[in-house]
């Protein structure tokens, strides 16, 4: 009696074809279905952030959308953008400023910060602030993140190494 | 500091894998043929089971097996324990009630697992779960310390809910004291329950291979080999050289993944049962009801003063919850992890404490980050800070007249304190302040309207543990060792295996570094293995501040060991004596003359052995330790922050944190200011805005991320970190641990600041806007009454 709905997506660039049953989550699709383990699963409630995905060019919350809406879509998780040397500054940046420590929060955080930045403007602290509060990390106390985003913010407007450190 | 050695700010190996998604979490293990295990939970805080119906579930597609407690005990599985034996000032030991993994007979919380189902797929398993029939009879429930002992009896074993009356120091010495005081400071104080909140939940996979009569475990544990040892002597599923446990990636533990629980002593065993892996992973609101809380002590506190400001005693009567039973280290946090740490860093001849344990319907507690240390330096700091405005004295000057200023120094309460300048570090945290302005700044804030406040707290911890016969003096049921294993391979490249566990704190990099630093090889030629008791011999996991102090002490004495073998292996290579040989900067060196060896050819030599007989000498170059510490060490600091209230609305916006700390010798200063960072972070939490709330019938009504309010970006403040150092004398690196100090110091700071603001000391934690506000209130309110 199965439920199944097949569905037809673009994940990190490559055409996926699957049948899902209607309560899956996007992002248990991604981690069972297609192993891509990179998005986490931290609340099932779409408070912590660390399932964030890009669903249309759109940071989502993986587990607060479901896979059969996603019949259609271009779905891009840590794994593809890291691959695709999109936001390795960014990347780059957290390791430097040691903007991760356990790591369960990374992924989301990245893929949020990467949306903040998109528009090109050097953002205020409070601003960073403000857009990664979305997403919870239990380990870092933010300031590093903060760092870490705000020195590849002004590193892209091209003010390398004004205003870096706190 | 450049390079790769100590000192130097190295980033972390570990990253890579970490900002590419490409970790592996034990929810991202998935094994061949892998079943899915679902927990049935209590919704009742304390109930009678008359009967359990599993007939429904069991026939639902998918369904592999539902088990219950009965199973259990069919089985003989064994209760699970609390490995630390606190005798009561009567001399009896503590009550401590059976844990059975699944209930049996009765459920003591809400969340005390009373079946598992076991299913093809997790929706099977969740649905069939929903199928399970429960008669519950449900009985009276106590959820506050406070009401514990007159509460209803929740184990036959402990009259009066009452696990132990436990007390330290010279009660009478103390009153003596007291009597002859020129002013007392007392205070009634609650340390909020917390729910730790790891942002990977918990999850373990079992698995029994039949062909080889052995398990497999992997967990999201932060000791690995202490739960192989309890599964094994106490709960009794397989023999220890039976069963291995593998403790991957673990995303943030914060004490709450120490202790050993029921979901992975169930996964072990229903693998056996259905003979297939099964996969058990935690969801939010689950990690709610299911991990060990923080904290929830009740306090009386009273301190002494003579005429100058020189405290002369201190008289501590505390109520802690270890709620429904007692989890794997309960027992020690509220005794010796607590009150041993009441003197602060204060010379105070004489305290005394009283700790009454009690059983409540609500989760276990046991440690979360700091472990009785934070309770410690909030009864400390919160009674020298009011202390100091009752007397009229400037807080740090309070603090500066009651310093220990020699060492070693013998508390009243235990711990001998090794070293430590906290004069420094108070100086230096009030100049990066600028605490001398502070008065201007407070009528600038005044000017727009707001309350401006400022707070002080100059901990100490006991970090380092911890040398195991005293511990063992004290109770404890295991020894507070490290191991560590140096195999150096042919091509002079090394593995480090360690007993210490890795769950954000950087291991992989700081324990690379010491080897890098001594053996004076690059950092990339150093690999760190932990987590899995097959490859690691045994080792006691990381918590309480000890990875540096005790686990990296082992690897120097390991590598002690292999300098002395290298040294004799490079003597037959050079044709030298042993005794004239130098190993500097990666280096061999015959003593006065230019002849030399590298590392890597020294290592090459001990395995193939050619140069010397090997009858005289073992081929091969790898060396294993275990160090035992001979003291705590002391890390200790000054924390000062500073806020803004808003009258109309009580929110609390911190505009300043400075922190000072002296951790000893610093391996990696951006590892360790990230640490100082994120324990900062929860101790803000708990002080501001986290609150594990049960109401009267033990329904806890935080039961997710909508109620429970864990710091965001947005709610906290940039740091000011810097440090002092005395070296600690007590182990050969001169470290002393930095993993839990933010979050000790922060919460009495924060306090501190606010009540300093609203002119109002009685303030709960969380200071929300509403406790505030209505403090606010309570001050305005008589005075226009005036």
């Amino acid at each position: 009696m199965s439920t199944a709905v097949e569905v037809t997506l673009m994940v990190n660039g490559e055409r996926v074809s699957a049948a899902v049953e209607p309560r899956k989550t996007l992002v248990d699709f991604l981690r069972e279905d297609l192993a891509l383990t990179g998005s986490h699963v931290g609340c099932e409630h779409g408070v912590c952030g660390a399932c964030t995905v890009r669903l249309d060019g759109a940071i989502v919350r993986g587990c607060l959308t479901l896979a059969v809406q996603c019949d259609g879509a271009v779905v891009e998780t840590i794994e593809g953008v890291s691959d695709s040397g999109e936001i390795a500054d960014l990347q780059q940046a957290f390791e430097r400023r040691n903007a991760l420590q356990c790591g369960y929060c990374t992924p989301g955080m990245l893929l949020t910060a990467a949306e903040l930045l998109k528009s090109g403007e050097v953002p205020s602290r409070e601003a960073i602030r403000a857009y990664l509060s979305g997403n919870y990390c239990r380990c870092t106390g933010y300031h590093a993140i903060v760092d870490a985003v705000e020195a590849v913010a002004r590193a892209r407007a091209g003010q390398v190494g004004v205003g870096e450190a706190q | 500091m450049t390079g790769t050695g100590i000192g130097a700010a190295v980033r972390r190996k570990e990253d890579l894998r970490f900002i590419t998604g490409r970790g592996h979490y034990t929810d991202d293990i998935s094994r061949p043929g892998q079943a899915y295990a679902c927990f049935l939970r209590s919704p009742h805080a304390h109930a009678r089971i008359r009967s359990i119906d599993t007939s429904a579930a069991a026939n639902l597609p998918g369904v592999l097996a539902v088990l219950t407690g009965a199973e259990l005990q069919a089985d003989k599985i064994g209760n699970l324990i609390c490995g630390w034996m606190i005798h009561s000032k009567d001399g009896s030991p503590m009550k401590m009630a059976p844990h059975p993994a699944l209930a049996v007979g009765k459920v003591c919380y809400v969340g005390d697992p009373v079946a598992v189902v076991v299913a093809e797929t997790l929706p099977q398993a969740k649905d069939a779960a929903e199928k399970i029939v429960v008669d519950y009879e449900v009985l009276p429930a106590v959820a506050d310390p406070a009401k514990a002992k007159e509460g209803p009896q929740i184990h036959e074993v402990a009259p009066r809910n009452t696990i132990y009356e436990w007390a330290l120091g010279d009660k009478a010495a103390t009153d003596a004291a007291f009597a002859s005081a020129r002013h007392v400071t007392r205070l009634d104080i609650v340390n909020n329950r917390l729910a730790p909140n790891a942002l990977e939940p918990r999850a373990a996979i079992g698995e029994y291979d039949a062909g080889s009569d052995s398990f497999t475990l992997w967990n999201t544990t932060q000791n690995p080999h202490v739960a192989r040892l309890v599964i094994s002597a106490f709960v009794g599923l397989a023999p220890e050289h039976k069963l291995r446990v593998i403790a991957p990636d673990v995303g943030g533990g914060f004490g709450s993944k120490i202790f050993i629980y029921p979901e992975e002593v169930v996964a072990l065993w229903a693998s056996k049962r259905v003979g297939r892996p099964v996969k058990w992973t935690c969801d939010r609101s689950e990690a709610f009801l299911a991990d060990a809380h923080g904290r929830d002590h009740v306090t009386h506190a009273e301190m002494a003063f003579d005429d100058k400001g020189k405290i002369v005693g201190l008289r501590v009567h505390t109520i802690a919850n270890l709620g429904a039973y007692m989890s794997t280290f309960s027992s020690s946090i509220p005794t010796y992890l607590y009150a041993t740490l009441l003197s602060g860093q204060y010379a105070i001849p004489h305290i005394y404490c009283e700790v009454d344990a009690v059983y409540t319907n609500t989760v276990p507690v046991d440690a979360y980050r700091g472990a009785g240390r934070p309770e410690a330096t909030f009864v400390v700091e919160r009674l020298v800070e009011v202390g100091a405005r009752e007397l009229g004295i400037d807080p740090p000057e309070l603090r500066r007249r009651n310093f220990i200023k020699s060492f070693p120094h013998q508390t009243p309460v235990i711990m001998t304190y090794d070293a430590g300048d906290y004069e420094a570090s108070l100086r230096k945290a009030l100049e990066i302040a600028d605490y001398k302005n502070f008065p201007k700044r407070k009528r600038e804030s005044a000017r727009r309207g707001k309350l401006r406040g400022i707070g002080f707290s100059t901990y100490i911890e006991a970090c380092g543990i911890a040398p195991s016969q005293a511990v063992g003096s004290l109770g404890a049921g295991v020894g507070l060792w490290e191991s560590a294993e140096v195999r150096v391979n042919p091509t002079g490249s090394v593995e480090v295996l360690t007993g210490s566990h890795s769950h954000g704190q950087g291991h992989e990099t700081t324990f690379a570094q010491l080897v890098s630093d001594r053996l004076g090889i690059p950092i990339e030629n150093v690999s760190v293995i932990h987590g899995d008791t097959d490859k690691v011999q045994f080792g006691m996991g990381t918590y309480g501040s000890r990875s540096g102090a005790v686990g990296m002490s082992a690897i120097a004495k390991a590598l002690d060991k292999v300098e002395a073998k290298a040294k004799k292996v490079a003597s037959h290579l050079l044709e030298a004596a042993e005794g004239d040989i130098e190993f500097k900067d990666g280096k061999f060196i015959v003593s006065g003359t230019d002849k030399s060896a590298t590392w890597a050819d020294v290592a090459l030599h001990a395995y193939i052995a050619h140069k010397f007989s090997g009858q005289e000498l073992e081929p091969g170059l790898k060396e294993g330790a275990f160090y035992d510490p001979t003291n705590f060490t002391f890390p200790a600091g000054c924390h000062i922050c500073e806020v803004e209230v808003d009258p109309d609305t009580g929110e609390v916006t911190i505009v300043g944190w400075t922190a000072v700390d002296d951790f000893g010798v610093v391996i990696n200063p951006m590892i360790v200011e990230g640490q100082v960072h994120g324990g900062i972070a929860q101790g803000v939490g708990q002080a501001l805005l986290e609150h594990a709330v049960y109401n009267s019938d033990g329904q806890l009504v935080t039961g997710s991320l909508m109620d429970y309010a864990m710091p965001r970006a947005g709610n906290l403040p940039s740091y000011k970190v810097d440090m002092t150092v005395t070296r600690c004398p007590s182990n050969p690196l001169g470290v002393k641990g930095c993993g839990e100090a933010g979050a000790i110091a922060a919460p009495a700071a924060v306090i501190n600041a606010v009540t300093d603001a609203v002119g109002v000391e009685d303030i709960p934690m969380p200071a929300t806007p509403q406790a505030v506000w209505s403090a606010i209130r309570s001050r305005a309110q008589p005075r226009q009454a005036a």
